[in-house]
């Protein structure tokens, strides 16, 4: 830090935080723009041209309306598992269990997908009847952290973080298990789960494309989190736990059950991602390293929503397009899929690090800074 | 020791002023200490005793005023520079880290090596010769988080003298410790004196300034308000001091009209957090329409009895009623349905979620009743017209119900606490400190407030260290020391001496005079 | 002394630590013991033993073998029987911590003998029940001790960060960061053919473990950011700088398989019987491990700089107060616990495979924070945690490789591989002794003014 930016640092600082007290949003865009011209020099030095390289994945994401589908069918799995992450949150837990829980989920739905009554019944019940499968799985395993830090305050994070690991092992054995057999398809090559019956798929919002029902579920269950939250004596109970301990206590409630409340229905949440994709997916089964990572992506899109219901939709978004482009960033202009992941991680690396991207502002720019505009940020980043 | 004052001045404070956002605990504060002389510094809780001690070690910054050292002028930037001055400061809080040993905590930051390595054998020996020198019987090898809390005060001061400290600060030293330990305490300190250290003795115990001193310096509301020889003064003189004559409110208040018994306490133990018991078999009864004033210095077991009250701990022992229910062991919201108001101590960690809006905290000992939720859900226009009632009729100063509770002034934070604990049928009010650290007005309104639900027939248990906020509100004064009701007072009996003397424990030997 | 008043221990209380109190004050009174439930479930499991599995296991005498060679020695067990006496000692333990009002400390001794015991019983399980009745236990010990390393290193790796007040569940990504780096580095420059660049890629490994323990000292230390988040950020950036590095550079190089790190034999010390060859060959990150063990153990408890990094973990507001600047020691043990991720990366790498593949640290990396804290934060329990983990993962391969066959069906070796989980949370819930972490672990400092 220079002398100078020291000198005019504090005013400049102080501006600063009462824009993004004014500018919720701001902070995580300017994190994203960040990741993208961080991102643009990592594409140089591999020797490519960062603008068609972005051009490119924008064309693969949002090109064309077929385009757009694969995008959201992308999100939706993110848009639900962080928003059961975002929920913990509020409650001041950090649930790192999302992984493990989805998977729990999906294990659940993909075994009751294939009771032989289900093929039998109508859509209307067999669909219910497997998001309500991945629902039980992913409560179940998400209490198990609840129950542990209620009864014996075993923190949360290490306890999801075995529980993932414990999740995926006994996915591994029950998907891949040729004697016992449990949920192999003994007829596919590559291991995966006899697929669910038909009645009970999700059905195609645009036929054609991979985008299904699930998104519209994403959708609604973020205005139902957010009703909870903000409208209900129940989550009143919850942001009071989050917020202040203390004063849930003095005010009567209870701080244990609300922890095992929200550990559960976060891992409910995970729950119905993990199903909806084996309800929804264009394959209907599950192989044992389907959702490696999404349960840690979930964790930074949380994040970059600032753990609101509603931001985690083009939060998550943002997330299933550069997957969805990167293959068309790949083909077309010759940059390795793989950056995608790397501007997903300066991402939340900015994000969870507010502080650095105030900090980097204050001393390379401090005059510049028109604090009574918006998209004063934008305007000196922006490509 | 006459001689003392022919002594050069090892320590003098000129005028020391330290302001903290909306108190000025320390307003030209002078302080002299002579070499191989005991000062006792007495004052009541908030008197700004600490505020000075941080600044003459180094850890707060004066705004004003000057220190000097052996007669030189110092600035201290932290605490190392005034180590290396010779000042060493056992704090009432230890400085420990308890997984080490003593002789670890003792040498840390300042170590002995041999080589590369920690000589921890000439640590021990070190710590070893220290304590035999002062008498400060302490296991080099012991972990700290093993050690009673006496020993680890001696860790404490052996840790200052190894590091050659001249001057040493005690904050309060005898607060943690046992009668027994009290005296052994006393013993070590004029062995320091005699070895030619001089001692800074923060205390507000009436009968231990007398004990040890060679000068008294009275603070009282950030001032020194005196200074005293022990050998003249006694413990009227002092309690007088230190607690003031001068009425700084008087709220007008007609005669009570006792009914009924509302809360009836009887024989109650209760633990704090560490398990240590601090209400040691209190008996208490308030009556509708009376206010109960709990006078006492502050740790005396106050904040657990309201808690116990309260139904945020349980009790070890012994009954609580309220309107004849016996309410051990049931939960907050339990006992705030039975009418119960609550004013806690500490309105940012208790009373308030500062993130909500005042609205919110309006509501957050009645979110889960009607109107204000219905099946779970909230009325949100109940909601409003409450809270904006409650602004209204508490004179709450917001921008709108709206803003976060956390961002009002310290008056209307207790305010937006009051209103909410105050308001519907309450038959039992308990407020602990209602009004550290607010103006004048603030205080005014909620003493009206309080006499008000009194005058409507309500149960007052009022908890403070202000005896005169407990003085111009108590109909019966009850003091506590130690755990234990001292003495019930009623109010037209009661002097501040007399009650002062009894915070101070001159009532100790006396048997206490259950109700 | 008159009384004796418990330690006051207020300024290092945890918001956690309130939370929980806040909790058990709910709660009320707890109707068993930790050790009573540990006992309880000691009993259900010894009686299961005792009255079905004992009974069902073949009545053949097996063999356990331990070297190689005719002189190698033996032991012949009667397996129903033996279950059957483990099974009677897990009956034993249980009662004894069921009473541990009166049995006192012998409760916590007699549970620690019986979970020592599952060792035993799982390898006579296993090779009873496995088509041959003879197994070679020195090379199952062998490479119990080769897949501990990775995670004896990251356990390590947390262990000076959390000792130093500083969550680390970065490690996994700091391992393969270093990994990946070192890896393409080496494939680069020689062609993957070893010689001097292949230990040149071992410092690079270091050194990027170290830059990733910068980059969470810098968020965490001097940024206050969520130590969980930071460790998650890592862990993503290590996870797509990898795989990026890997598409554009390592795959274009052309080098798939690389010479590994060679095997070395300590001369004199490997001809001692039956453990020389254990303990003295091997490869040069496996004898680092145990240098970088010994000076862990002798820094960070017999020298001045580890007293300081153990006090700013437990209590900082005190050391700085004693003038110990409590932001540098934290910056030092978060880079030195860095640069042991570093040389753990290269154990993968470098030293094993010879090759890079996404994410190929596969966990480990968590395995090794489990180690951590089933050793309770303490560097040679740590040790012995990822040892039993690396044996887990060893018999994991061993039970496959050897048949063994429950009711009919292969024993699945994911239930071996879950175990260090399971042990871990159940230490962490309090059964088996209580984990404390370092006072001050995960809470930032900030100076009062």
């Amino acid at each position: 830090m220079s002398r100078s930016a020291n000198r005019s640092g504090d005013g400049v600082r102080r501006a600063i935080e009462t824009y993004f007290r004014l500018a919720p949003v701001t902070v995580p865009i300017y994190a994203v723009l960040t990741a993208v011209v961080v991102g643009s020099v990592v594409i140089l030095a591999a020797g490519s041209n960062p603008i068609d390289a972005y051009a490119a994945l924008f064309r693969g994401s949002f090109g064309s309306g077929a385009a757009v589908a694969k995008t959201m069918a992308r999100s939706t799995p993110f848009i639900i598992a962080s928003l059961a992450v975002a929920f913990g949150f509020k409650a001041g837990l950090f649930n790192i269990g999302a992984q493990g829980q989805l998977l729990m989920g999906a294990l659940a739905a993909a075994w009751v997908g294939t009771w032989g009554w289900v093929a039998g019944v109508p859509s209307v019940i067999a669909i219910p009847m497997v998001l309500l499968a991945g629902l039980v799985g992913g409560l179940l395993y998400g209490g198990i952290p609840g129950v542990l830090k209620a009864r014996t305050g075993a923190h949360e994070v290490i306890v999801t973080i075995m529980l993932n690991a414990i999740a995926a092992r006994m996915a591994e054995w029950l998907i891949n298990s040729r004697r016992p057999r449990i949920l192999l398809d003994v007829t596919a090559s590559v291991p995966h789960t006899t697929p669910i019956d038909a009645a009970a798929r999700l059905p195609k919002l645009i036929p054609g494309t991979p985008l299904h029902v699930g998104f519209i579920l994403a959708v609604l269950l973020c205005v139902v989190v957010w009703f909870v939250l903000q409208r209900t004596t129940v989550g009143f109970e919850i942001r009071t736990v989050g917020a202040n301990p203390h004063a849930a206590t003095y005010a009567g409630m209870s701080v244990s059950r609300t922890i095992i409340l929200v550990l559960a229905l976060s891992g409910a949440l995970a729950g119905i991602a993990g199903a909806a994709e084996v309800a929804g997916g264009t394959t209907g089964y599950l192989t044992a390293g389907q959702f490696r990572n999404v349960g840690f992506d979930s964790i930074a899109i949380a994040l970059l929503a600032r753990a609101n219901p509603f931001a985690v939709i083009p939060a998550a978004v943002l997330w299933g397009a550069l997957l969805t482009g990167a293959g068309t960033m790949q083909l077309q202009a010759g940059v390795s899929s793989d950056l995608v992941f790397v501007v997903q991680a300066l991402v939340i690396l900015f994000v969870a690090a507010d502080a650095i991207v105030r900090w980097v502002f204050r001393v390379r720019r401090p005059r510049d800074i028109d604090v009574t505009q918006d998209g004063a940020f934008a305007k000196g980043w922006g490509a | 020791m006459s001689e003392a004052t022919d002594a050069p001045r090892v320590l003098e404070a000129r005028g020391i002023s330290k302001r903290f956002p909306g108190v000025l605990a320390n307003d030209k504060v002078g302080l002299v200490v002579h070499k191989g002389e005991i000062v006792c510094l007495l004052g009541e809780n908030g008197a700004g005793k600490s505020t000075l001690m941080n600044v003459v070690y180094g850890l707060y910054h004066p705004d004003e005023g000057e220190l000097l050292v052996n007669g030189k002028r110092v600035v201290f930037t932290s605490s190392a520079d005034a180590i290396r001055a010779g000042i060493g400061m056992v704090h009432q809080h230890f400085q420990l880290v308890p997984v080490l040993t003593v002789a670890e905590n003792v040498v840390l930051g300042h170590e002995i090596r041999k080589g590369p390595f920690l000589d921890l054998a000439r640590a021990r020996r070190e710590v070893a010769a220290l304590s035999k020198e002062y008498g400060l019987a302490v296991d080099p090898d012991a972990r700290v988080e093993e050690l009673s809390v006496g020993a680890q005060q001696r860790v404490e001061l052996i840790k200052a003298l190894y590091r050659n400290a001249d001057i040493l600060i005690l904050d309060e030293p005898t607060a943690v410790l046992t009668p027994a330990e009290v005296d052994h305490f006393f013993g070590v300190v004029r062995s320091l004196v005699e070895a030619g250290k001089s001692v800074v003795f923060i205390t507000h115990k009436l009968r231990e300034v007398l004990a040890v001193a060679d000068t008294v310096t009275v603070l009282r509301g950030g001032k020194v308000v005196g200074t005293a020889d022990p050998k003249t003064a006694t413990e009227e003189s002092l309690a007088s001091l230190m607690v003031g004559r001068d009425v700084v409110f008087e709220v007008p208040k007609g005669p009570a009209h006792p009914g009924h018994v509302i809360l009836s306490v009887r024989e109650l133990h209760v633990a704090d957090d560490r398990g240590v018991p601090t209400v040691d078999g209190v008996h208490l009864e308030v009556r509708a329409g009376e206010i109960l004033g709990v006078a006492g210095v502050e740790g005396n077991g106050q904040r657990e009895l309201v808690e116990a009250v309260a139904g945020m701990r349980p009790p070890v022992r012994g009954h609580i009623q309220i309107e004849g229910h016996d309410i051990g062991g049931w939960s907050p919201r339990r006992v705030t349905q039975l009418g119960v108001g609550h004013v806690p101590e500490d309105r940012a960690k208790h009373g308030l979620v500062g993130t909500f809006s005042v609205a919110d905290n309006l509501m957050l000992n009645r979110y889960n009743r009607r109107p204000f939720s219905r099946r779970l859900v909230f009325e949100r226009a109940f909601i409003r017209d409450n809270a904006q009632r409650g602004v209204k009729e508490f004179d709450i100063r917001t921008p709108s119900v709206d803003t976060p509770a956390g961002s009002l002034s310290g008056g209307n934070q207790q305010k937006v606490v009051v209103a909410r604990e105050l308001s519907g049928d309450v038959k039992l009010l308990v407020v602990a400190q209602p009004t550290r650290g607010l103006d004048v007005g603030s205080v005014e309104f909620i003493h009206t407030q309080i006499i008000q639900l009194r005058d409507g027939g309500a149960a007052v248990l009022l908890v403070s260290a202000e005896l005169d906020e407990i003085l111009a509100l108590s109909d019966r004064i009850a003091v506590i020391y130690r755990g234990r009701v001292a003495a019930v007072v009623p109010r037209p009996e009661a002097t501040r001496e007399g009650c002062g003397l009894l915070m101070a424990g001159a009532g100790e030997q006396a048997p206490a005079a259950p109700t | 002394m008159a009384t004796t008043t418990p330690p006051d221990r207020v300024e290092t209380t945890t918001p956690d630590a309130e939370v929980s109190r806040a909790i058990s004050r709910e709660r009320g009174l707890t109707r068993l013991s930790r050790l009573q439930t540990l006992g309880v479930l000691f009993g259900v499991l010894g009686v299961t033993l005792i009255a079905s599995v004992a009974g069902a296991l073949p009545g053949d005498d097996i063999t356990l073998v331990f070297g190689l060679g005719d002189a190698a020695p033996k032991a012949a067990l009667d397996p129903p029987n033996t279950v059957l006496g483990i099974g009677i000692l897990f009956v034993v333990a249980a009662m004894v911590a069921l009473l541990d009002r009166w049995t006192g400390r012998y409760a916590g001794v007699a549970l620690a003998v019986a979970s020592v015991l599952f060792v035993p019983l799982v390898l006579v399980c296993a090779i009873a029940l496995s088509a041959t009745n003879q197994t070679n236990l020195l090379p199952l010990f062998v490479e119990s001790l080769r897949l501990g390393t990775p995670i004896a290193l990251g356990a390590l790796a947390g262990l000076w960060c959390e000792r130093s007040g500083v969550v680390n569940i970065g490690i996994e990504g700091m391992m393969l960061a270093a990994a990946g780096v070192s890896f393409v580095t080496y494939a680069v420059m020689s062609g993957g053919n070893g010689g001097g660049w292949l230990w040149a890629a071992v410092v690079i490994a270091i050194f990027v473990g170290g830059l990733m323990g910068l980059l969470h000292a810098v968020l965490s230390v001097t940024f206050r950011t969520d130590q969980i988040v930071s460790g998650v950020a890592i862990n993503l950036l290590a996870f797509g700088l990898t795989a990026f590095l890997r598409r554009e550079v390592l795959l274009p190089s052309g080098v798939s398989s690389a010479v590994t790190l060679p095997k070395v034999t300590l001369p004199v010390l490997s001809d001692i019987p039956l453990v020389g060859s254990v303990l003295f060959s091997g490869k040069p990150i496996f004898f680092m491990m145990f240098i970088v063990f010994v000076v862990t153990k002798v820094v960070l408890f017999r020298t001045t700089w580890g007293l300081r990094v153990r006090s700013v973990g437990e209590n900082p507001h005190a050391a700085d107060t004693l003038g110990i600047d409590v932001i540098k020691t934290r910056y030092q043990a978060v880079i030195v616990g860095g640069l042991i991720a570093g040389l753990a990366g290269a154990w993968f790498t470098l030293e094993t495979v010879g090759g890079f593949d996404n994410g190929m640290t596969n966990g480990k990396g968590f395995i090794a924070l489990a180690a951590l804290i089933f050793g309770k934060w303490r560097p040679w329990s740590a040790f012995g945690g990822a040892m039993l983990f690396g044996f887990a993962e060893a018999l994991g391969s061993r039970i496959q490789f050897l048949n063994v066959a429950v009711g009919g069906f292969p024993f699945p070796s994911q239930f071996l591989q879950v175990l260090p989980y399971v042990v871990t949370i159940i230490v962490l819930a309090g059964a088996i002794g209580r984990a404390i972490p370092p006072a001050a672990d995960g809470i930032p400092y900030e100076r009062p003014r």
